[in-house]
């Protein structure tokens, strides 16, 4: 059964149709990309899913929820993560601190017993410490442990908000764009970091990403979004040929999507 | 020297098992906390691997190559391969395809262990090249999950087997343990080499140890000592510290979290014993002088008012004499206000044996170090004399000597003015080449290949190596590498290049440190965009001049530099340009910038580079640039 079911969503915004009755779905355990040029309504579709905006119609379902009744913070606790294209990280907290507000979701002292400290508020932050140590070590990230976000590189950046993605302990990662700035060392290291995410955290990923070579090369599913319609669905090799794909790429208009698949 | 009744690493483990039992022996920091391991249980990890080993058909004689950072898991596997009979053979963990493959052939190597993704890829895309390699065998599983090349297996795998095998045949590991002798090769170190293809230098248990305990003989180590083992265990200095010294004398050795984490863990350690190449006292006291640029003006001046303090103290025990007492007190003062401060910052405060060896140290960081407490010595020696032959005494330091042969060890200077050594710690030969052999070990002496004289207190001197030491014009011989590394003092030179053999005058190929010009170019508002546009800037180029300009100062006319250019990339081990030790390859270096050398011998103002860089991915680059030559002006003022 698939792991989150977009069916049908529409999206506006006064007059302009950001999703037009779009649906897919993404099984779990796999890697699957969105793509699409530039205001094709990519980053509307996370914003769907993670609860920053409400779509008009339609329905988006993930392990049975209906998530548009949902809250933004009551999805995280269902299991759902993200990333932000440009980053969303507190700049002035130690890369630590950062991590250990991502686990807050799953904290259960409140003021007065986290506040005593002692006993139950020890165990649980110690409990919560390991959790995060364990990403760091994941990510590889013990050498910026204690260094403050907002003077680490542009690329290690990157690298912590996807650590605090993942210390919500996500079944679902959305990563916006994360490879976006970065040499081709450091879109290796994220590549290898996602793959690792998927195969040995056992998270299922539903990305967007523009460099076609990562996408092509670490996704099993890849939608494609053009002016917030739906052109196409499937393994990369068949989005890859597709016709259609390649003319919204270069830019052209004259083609439908139905003169395309024909 | 006698050896002990333990005369193998494996005896001194199971000793200093039962001796010490519960005491530390290894801490490796993981998840953010130090996790131990007594010796108890470092023997029973080592016990379990060996047997794991034996299980999959590893016999005496057998070659273990080992491959990856410093962690527990090397010591384990390198102890299980001797206490089995066999060797170890480590590799430098930023070593190319090209480097594992050769080695691990050359080795004839059974088993591989590698440490994590990145190294088995290496050793698996070469496997149809390894025929001999039985099994490849990770210690870190992340990646690695869908794998499924039948040679490979975990390291917990592996031992997990062993403790069944240890089960069903108590005492077996103990009684291969008894077998070994003294004399039974323990290591192959395959040396880094300046020129041509790595030599590997057996070394026996005997050789190690002897040179271990007699230079603990002059150079005292404790049981309640900490060390931390961060420089690659494939290098004989670190096998030295971390395996032979450490199971003879049964300190704690700590691995670092990450090797970008090692000075940081350094700190939290705060070791009594540290032995480390020039490069990392070279960073360290550049470190404290970009960081006290940065720093606020009382925190300035105080460093430019106190450091002089340490400096004169230091040169007052070089020289041996009598402090007076005013300059007691004003360094009780320095001390108070600065050194303390600036050795905990280093992670230094308790390191009572310091040491520095593999190259020459700049006179100006061994001043800097002793000026602030730290009592550094310089070592010599080779790989083929198990790492040592001379240090430094006690309060018998002279900074352009590289001290006295340790306990058991003659050293003399042939007629060519070669440094020659003998000691029971010089290793039987290379491994599969007898001629390199009998080459180095003519007429029962070591060879080393460095020129150098025996000072009147009897103190060795070394000048370079034998093959690139300058004539000056007046006959004196002169040593480029002392001119690099005084002109690598200033924070702003990552590395420079000599070069003057059989010219008319001396001049320098330098590289730019990255990191501090960029940011001495920030501060002035000079923008840039990578290393070789920050490295042709008129203004960086001004700057450096003054800085060769101060190094000239102190040097005899004839030996200043009288042209420079800053080359337009750093030298890189990748490029060939660097040993994996950091060591520069002249050879290599001459013949790649050929052209810019010939232009710094000529006439021309300037040099047209049209090159391809290429990068660890694969990617090449073209890089179209202009050189400009800068002259100097030398004669004495």
């Amino acid at each position: 059964m698939a792991q989150l079911v977009v069916n049908d969503v529409l999206l506006q915004f006064g007059g302009v149709t950001a999703l037009d009755r779009v649906s897919f779905q993404v099984e779990p355990g796999k890697i699957h990309a969105i793509i699409g040029p530039n205001g094709a309504g990519k980053t509307s579709m996370l914003n769907c899913i993670s609860g920053v905006v409400r779509p008009q119609r339609g329905s988006i379902i993930f392990d049975r929820w209906e998530l548009n009744k949902l809250s933004a913070h009551a999805r995280t606790r269902l299991g759902l993560a993200r990333t932000f294209q440009n980053i969303a990280l507190f700049k002035g907290m130690t890369v630590l601190d950062n991590l250990l507000i991502g686990r807050h979701c799953h904290q259960r002292s409140g003021i007065l017993r986290g506040g005593l400290y002692w006993g139950w508020g020890q165990r649980e932050e110690i409990a919560q410490r390991k959790i995060v140590e364990d990403i760091i070590d994941f990510l590889e990230i013990q050498s910026i442990r204690k260094k403050v976000v907002g003077t680490l590189a542009y690329g290690l950046q990157k690298r912590v908000e996807l650590a605090r993605a993942l210390a919500l302990e996500p079944k679902l990662l959305l990563l916006d764009e994360p490879m976006a700035g970065m040499n081709a060392e450091e879109k290796e290291d994220m590549a290898r970091f996602i793959l690792d995410i998927n195969q040995d955290r056992n998270v299922t990923i539903l990305m967007i990403e523009h460099d076609m070579g990562v996408v092509m090369d670490l996704s099993h599913r890849i939608c494609v979004l053009n002016f917030g319609e739906l052109i196409a669905d499937g393994v990369p090799d068949e989005v890859q040929r597709n016709s259609f794909v390649q003319m919204a790429y270069l830019g052209q208009d004259t083609a439908s999507p139905e003169t395309a698949r024909a | 020297m006698d050896l002990p009744e333990q005369d193998t690493f494996p005896k001194l483990l199971v000793r200093n098992a039962e001796a010490l039992g519960d005491k530390v022996a290894l801490r490796e920091k993981e998840f953010g906390i130090w996790q131990s391991f007594t010796w108890r249980q470092y023997c029973d990890r080592v016990r379990d691997f060996a047997l794991g080993l034996v299980n999959l058909g590893m016999r005496p004689g057998d070659k273990i190559a080992i491959i990856g950072d410093n962690r527990p898991e090397w010591v384990f596997a390198e102890l299980a391969a001797q206490s089995n009979g066999g060797a170890a053979i480590g590799l430098y963990q930023d070593s190319n395809l090209n480097e594992v493959a050769y080695v691990i052939d050359h080795c004839d190597a059974a088993f591989v262990v590698a440490e994590d993704q990145e190294q088995v890829d290496k050793v698996l895309d070469m496997i149809p090249k390894l025929p001999k390699v039985k099994h490849v065998i990770y210690t870190d599983p992340r990646g690695l999950r869908n794998y499924r090349h039948p040679a490979l297996l975990s390291f917990e795998q592996v031992s997990a087997q062993g403790r069944a095998f240890d089960e069903a045949n108590p005492d077996y590991w103990l009684q291969g343990v008894r077998r070994g002798r003294g004399e039974d090769l323990a290591l192959i170190c395959y040396t880094s080499g300046t020129t041509g293809f790595p030599k590997g230098a057996m070394l026996s248990f005997q050789n190690l140890l002897t040179m271990a305990l007699s230079l603990n003989q002059v150079d005292r180590k404790l049981e309640k000592d900490e060390f931390v083992s961060f420089l690659p265990l494939a290098w004989i200095g670190e096998q030295m510290m971390s395996l032979a010294t450490a199971l003879a004398i049964g300190f704690t050795v700590n691995f670092p979290e990450e090797p970008e984490t090692a000075m940081e863990n350094i700190r939290e350690i705060g070791p009594h014993v540290m032995f480390a190449p020039p490069r990392i006292w070279e960073n360290l006291a550049s470190s404290v002088q970009v960081k006290v640029m940065d720093a606020t003006p009382l925190k300035r001046l105080l460093y430019r008012t106190l450091m002089p303090v340490g400096y004169k103290l230091a040169d007052l025990n070089f020289k041996k004499e009598s402090v007076p007492l005013q300059w007691r007190v004003a360094y009780w003062l320095a001390r108070a206000g600065l050194f303390r401060a600036l050795k905990d910052r280093l992670g230094l405060s308790r390191v009572r044996s310091g040491s520095t060896g593999g190259a020459a140290l700049g006179p100006d960081v061994f001043r800097f170090f002793h000026g602030i407490g730290v009592p550094l010595k310089q070592i010599y020696g080779q790989t083929e004399i198990s790492g040592i032959s001379c240090i430094h005494r006690d309060g018998d330091i002279r900074f352009h000597t590289v001290g006295l042969p340790i306990p058991g060890t003659e050293v003399k200077v042939s007629e060519t003015g070669e440094i020659l050594s003998r000691s029971p710690s010089v290793f039987s030969g290379y491994y599969k080449n007898d001629e390199a052999t009998a080459e180095t070990l003519r007429g029962g002496w070591l060879h080393s290949g460095d020129a150098g004289h025996l000072s009147e207190e009897g103190h060795l001197v070394v000048i370079d190596r034998l093959k690139d030491v300058l004539r000056l014009s007046d006959g004196t011989q002169f040593s480029p590498q002392f001119i690099e590394n005084r002109l690598k003092f200033s924070p702003y030179i990552k590395e420079a290049v000599v070069i003057g053999k059989d010219r008319p005058f001396l001049s320098a190929l330098i590289c730019i440190d990255m990191a501090i010009a960029g940011k001495w170019a920030e501060k002035r508002k000079i923008s840039y965009t990578t290393y070789t546009d920050l490295s042709s800037k008129p203004e960086v180029y001004e700057l450096l001049a003054k800085e060769v300009d101060v190094v000239n100062e102190t040097l005899p006319v004839a030996a200043r530099v009288r042209k420079f250019v800053l080359l337009y990339k750093e030298l890189d081990a990748d490029d060939e340009e660097l040993t994996r030790t950091r060591k520069v390859r002249r050879r290599f270096v001459e013949e790649r910038y050929a052209s810019i050398i010939s232009a710094l011998y000529g006439d021309e103002p300037e040099v047209k580079i049209d090159t391809t860089i290429r990068f660890q991915d694969g990617r090449t680059s073209r890089i179209n640039a202009t050189l400009r030559v800068r002259s100097l002006n030398v004669e004495a003022r």
